[in-house]
């Protein structure tokens, strides 16, 4: 259709390509971020606020700090459609440019990507930061040196979501002979609780079916009926994309009250329940931190990045959203562990290896929070060379139609229960890899 | 109406016009490739470029060659993979290449059964009925995760790549692998087109009831195709798995991956063995030069998406270019400019 | 058995969605042989069209009436720079292009429009209302309404208009209808607009269905095993079809579903389409569609 168009934009930039000549190369006393992002495809709505809020961060560091301790952050974008293989070829691409340091870190936020970069960021020393998501198991840094599923894996998600159902009830001793369904995506993401809520059944005493629907899941008649016959208290909804704002809807359509549905990390966005109009009001999700723009940092963004015109989002209204909030936290977490790199080892660009020493001993306190200007945003978090999670803790939010808002405190999960499946996880998969153990007994004495 | 009438095969080139290139291209890759190449060159180029053309050449040999059309190939891509990575989990002791082999047999196993309903469907509804096949194989690998060895999150890691002691485990060696690999199975389907069996396939797709009245077994024959070309596009996804991505989960066997598979070989040409390697190379390359260019040269004023969807368009755009232009595929194109050279 | 009841009532709701999406193919495949992938990517320009349209707050009606004339622009364009430079190549090319024209379609809505999502409300309430004790969802009804109007229109065309007796010239028989000064070109044009016109409607009743989103594209595959069941050149086979796959869709899941853990929706149309099959070579409507061996 656009055949003439696009040869003639090809001409155009063949005879740019004389003009311009290659890039100018970095210099190397900078700190740089390789973003494998997404705004096209499926999910580009979800990667647009993320990867954007992100860079808004970075940008408010260089803007208002000229970087952190005097060495800006650089970035550049490639873009994956979410696929694994453009994911794979964006690392090959970007891991040894940007020398002597090379890159800080790999942020993807897409449970596929991460995978395929697991074996490879490890053996080239450069952190993974799977933020809220990834595998379980990788919270065992005893396993997995370089890889950080940040402030909740799915399994702390699982946890802290049932004893959020209990406070509802009254306790926990209340969820004994409950029902609880959980309606989960038809991927290995979708399935990755199953084990841990049949756990907390057997534990608690309620009753959990655990029903999939099939990729994409734009369909869930059947999926509602059987929700229907069976009369659960609660409907813990794992979704991902368009399975959300279709649950919502079928939900309605079969009479279910949308403010018993709780949805997990990735059923929490604006993006989830807009498509779902008026079904989505009083709809009950797990948040790691609230949406809004009243948080300091978030002004500070809207005021020194988007006053200057260097606002990464094109659509303003989606500042302060929930993955644009999510891409702030992010960034928030990888500027610390970058900024306690440099009081260990100097005020310079970092390798990745050294970077990987600053998220194994990331801290952050309800002090450095509020110096941070994140009071609410982000949760206090210590991450330690065994445990690469740190936090575990969510809020809930609900939908009242326009906005999220934040209806419960921090709920924590309970990790010591987790810690054992997690550490007999981790063993068996450095078993069949021959990875030896990391001895992390004298790394973080605290 | 419902039969894909497909071009006829390339015939006409001399022999050994054919066979120097090829020579030569593989003394080069053997020879030249491993000493000058980087990382970036064989773990996301040649390697990802290796892995899929084995795939077309499985594809070709059932659609260019029988004229069968599958769009489940990626879902043998993942039999391939996970089967491999299971015989070599489970059988101690068992060689790489056994377990590739092993796992090719069982995409062959499984292509057979998917292929059933070719002995009574044609065209589109034969295409459409394989796309059973793509839904329920990445069904199957999620949901019981025996397949994956018990991994809550469904996902395979790659076995080492040690053949008779020598470990393949760096950029080059995995490199090398592939294209051993690759060469010796593509070697083995162009003997398979050369001989009685490929005449046999191409009687069926030209002309299925001329073939059973000259004493072809359609029914075998077709089985036959379906179970030869699953195991080439099975172990091309123990190559993906294994030697490109090295962890994997079922979703990256999904329909595009299927299509991208076809487009490989109607790009690159039916019935042609050069054509899933030139097709392959217009698939896997071309974006990259394209997306590469792109943000070199526009990167600063747009941003990644604009890139991205105009890229989309220019790769839609140009393979409906190509379609018309060129309909009989690349190994047409480069047989039509050859001849013209020799002349 | 109420139970019973609501799963055929919601699987049957569902299958005339799938019909919606499967009488768009069947249309295109009719005149000119081709299996039109870029359904998908139609539906999801015409929705995305029309709903960025409504949120630039223009009035519900001219947003129709844009959305439709950027649809028949783009079936004359489709008509002439893809379909006509192919004429008499394979089917297979035929289908590859529209591959390719897919991405180029969804490239251009999403550069046009943006990635976000968006919500779309026609105005019917999800909410279910009860008859003879079964729950029967309101927009369900309402969809299945307009699906069935759009149907009997089409109907009416092709059996009351010139163009329409062309087109069925065209699809009985190429050459017959070409040898009485049918002009061939003329039918595909008639064709791929009504065709856009099938994609707007699907694509605002799955758009308010699913929200609109990348995604909606995804829903030709529901209308895949349609066709084989009910066969790519029959509009009744697409509308009875659906139906049935609608329905055997849901009942499986929810009653054999559970054997296997569930979830298998994806694959199961297939199944038993290519089953159905296997019984009756002949289809639903005895197409010849099955060739013996």
């Amino acid at each position: 259709m656009s055949f003439r168009k696009t040869i003639s934009r090809l001409a155009l930039a063949a005879a740019l390509l004389g003009g311009l000549g290659s890039v100018a190369a970095k210099a190397d006393g900078e700190i740089y971020f390789p973003l494998q992002s997404y705004r096209v495809g499926p999910y580009a709505a979800g990667g647009t606020g993320f990867f954007g809020g992100f860079i808004d961060y970075l940008n408010l560091i260089n803007e208002r700090d000229g970087g952190v301790n005097g060495v800006k952050f650089v970035w550049d974008e490639c873009e994956t459609e979410y696929k694994v293989e453009r994911g794979v070829e964006c690392y090959e691409r970007t891991r040894s440019t940007h020398q002597p340091a090379g890159p800080a870190a790999y942020n993807p936020l897409s449970v596929g990507i991460a995978y395929a970069l697991i074996d490879r960021a490890t053996s080239d020393k450069i952190p993974l930061i799977t933020i809220n998501h990834g595998r379980t198991d990788s919270t065992d840094g005893r396993v997995f040196p370089y890889v950080f599923p940040l402030q909740l894996n799915p399994w702390s998600e699982a946890s802290a979501t049932v004893n959020y159902i209990g406070q509802q009830l009254g306790g926990l001793d209340k969820l004994a002979g409950k029902k609880i369904a959980v309606l989960y995506h038809g991927s290995p993401y979708g399935k990755e609780t199953i084990p841990i809520f049949d756990l907390l059944a057997k534990k608690y005493g309620f009753e959990v079916t655990q029903i999939e629907v099939p990729h994409p899941g734009n369909e869930q008649q059947a999926q509602w009926l059987t929700i229907r016959r069976l009369k659960p208290e609660y409907v813990v909804l794992r979704g991902w994309g368009v399975m959300n704002p279709v649950a919502l809807k079928t939900a309605v359509k079969t009479g279910f009250p949308v403010d018993h549905i709780i949805g997990n990390v990735w059923s929490n966005s604006e993006e989830d329940v807009i498509p779902a109009g008026d079904a989505a009001k009083g709809y009950v999700s797990v948040t790691t931190h609230p949406s809004g723009t009243e948080f300091p940092v978030v002004k500070e963004i809207v005021e020194k990045v988007y006053g200057k015109g260097v606002g990464n989002l094109e659509d303003k209204g989606r500042i302060g959203s929930v993955y644009h909030n999510l891409g702030i936290v992010n960034g928030i977490l990888n500027v610390e562990a970058v900024r306690i790199a440099q009081a260990h080892f100097g005020n310079r660009a970092l390798t990745g290896e050294e970077v990987q020493w600053g998220f194994d001993h990331l801290v952050l306190d309800d002090k450095r929070i509020a110096e941070l200007g994140a009071t609410g945003l982000v949760q206090p978090l210590q991450v330690t060379c065994a445990d690469h999670e740190g936090g575990g803790a969510v809020k809930f939010q609900q939908w009242d139609g326009k906005t999220w808002n934040v209806v419960s405190d921090w709920v924590a999960s309970d990790r010591a229960l987790l810690r054992p499946l997690i550490e007999q996880s981790a063993e068996a998969y450095a078993k069949e890899k021959g990875i030896q153990l990391r001895d992390c007994s004298a790394a973080n004495p605290s | 109406m419902t039969d894909l009438t497909l071009s006829q095969p390339r015939q006409g080139l001399p022999a050994w016009a054919g066979r120097l290139p090829v020579a030569l291209l593989l003394a080069v890759a053997f020879g030249v490739v491993p000493f000058v190449g980087d990382q970036y060159l064989f773990d996301a180029i040649l390697v990802p470029f290796l892995a899929l053309s084995l795939a077309g050449v499985g594809l070709n040999l059932l659609t260019g060659y029988a004229g069968q059309v599958s769009l489940g190939s990626a879902a043998f891509m993942a039999v391939g993979a996970f089967a491999s990575y299971n015989f070599i989990l489970r059988i101690e002791g068992l060689p790489l290449l056994a377990g590739l082999a092993l796992g090719g047999v069982t995409a062959a196993a499984v292509g057979l059964v998917f292929g059933l309903p070719s002995l009574r469907l044609k065209g589109f509804y034969l295409a459409v009925s394989t796309l059973a096949a793509q839904f329920f194989v990445q069904w199957a690998l999620t949901k019981f995760d025996w397949f994956s060895n018990g991994n809550a999150s469904g996902v395979i890691t790659a076995p080492p790549l040690t053949v008779l002691g020598i470990s393949f485990d760096s950029s080059v060696g995995r490199y090398l692998f592939s294209l051993i690999v690759v060469a010796l199975l593509t070697l083995a389907a162009w003997r398979l087109t050369r001989s009685e069996i490929g005449r046999s396939f191409i009687a069926v797709r030209d002309r299925d009831v001329a073939a059973s009245s000259l004493g072809i077994s359609v029914l075998r024959v077709k089985l036959l195709a379906f179970a030869v070309s699953s195991f080439i596009v099975g172990v091309a996804g123990a190559l993906w798995a294994f030697a490109y991505l090295r962890t994997v989960e079922p979703a990256g066997f999904d329909l595009d991956r299927s299509f991208q598979i076809l487009f490989i070989v109607i790009i690159g040409g039916l019935a042609s063995i050069r054509g899933a390697f030139l097709g392959a190379g217009f698939i896997v390359i071309f974006p990259l030069i394209l997306s590469r260019l792109g943000q070199a040269l526009l990167g600063d004023t747009f941003d990644s998406g604009v890139l991205e969807n105009a890229q989309k368009i220019v790769v839609g755009g140009l393979i409906i270019a190509f379609l018309i232009a060129e309909p009989a595929g690349l190994s047409a194109l480069v047989a039509r400019l050859t001849r013209r050279n020799l002349n | 058995m109420d139970f019973l009841l609501e799963v055929l009532v919601g699987g049957l709701l569902s299958g005339v969605m799938y019909s919606l999406v499967a009488i768009g193919f069947v249309l295109i495949y009719k005149t000119s042989g081709v299996l039109n992938f870029a359904q998908g990517a139609q539906l999801l320009f015409a929705a995305l069209t029309f709903v960025s349209l409504v949120e630039r707050e223009v009035p519900f009606v001219a947003a129709l009436a844009i959305t439709l004339g950027a649809m028949v622009v783009i079936g004359l364009a489709i008509e002439r720079f893809v379909l006509r430079p192919l004429v008499n190549q394979p089917p297979i090319t035929l289908f590859m292009a529209t591959l390719g024209l897919s991405y180029v379609i969804e490239g251009a809505s999403q550069l046009l429009w943006g990635a976000q999502v968006h919500g779309l409300d026609l105005g019917i309430d999800d909410a279910p209302i009860e008859a003879a004790g079964i729950f029967i969802s309101q927009f369900d009804l309402f969809a299945a309404g307009i699906a069935g109007a759009m149907v009997l229109a089409l109907v009416l065309f092709f059996r009351k208009t010139r163009t329409g007796l062309a087109f069925r010239a065209v699809a009985d028989d190429q050459v017959a209808a070409l040898s009485v000064g049918i002009r061939l070109p003329r039918v595909w044009v008639a064709v791929w607009i009504a065709a856009g016109v099938v994609a707007l409607v699907s694509g605002l009743l799955w758009g308010a269905r699913l929200g609109v989103q990348f995604s909606l594209s995804l829903v030709v595959l529901k209308a895949l095993p349609v066709l084989v069941l009910g066969g790519f050149d029959s509009v009744a086979g697409a509308i009875v079809g659906g139906l049935l796959i609608g329905a055997a869709e849901k009942l499986a899941e929810v009653y054999i579903g559970p054997l296997f853990g569930g979830g298998i929706e994806g694959w199961f149309a297939y199944v038993a389409a290519l089953a159905f099959l296997l019984v009756r070579p002949s289809g639903l409507f005895g197409q010849k569609l099955v060739e013996r061996v």
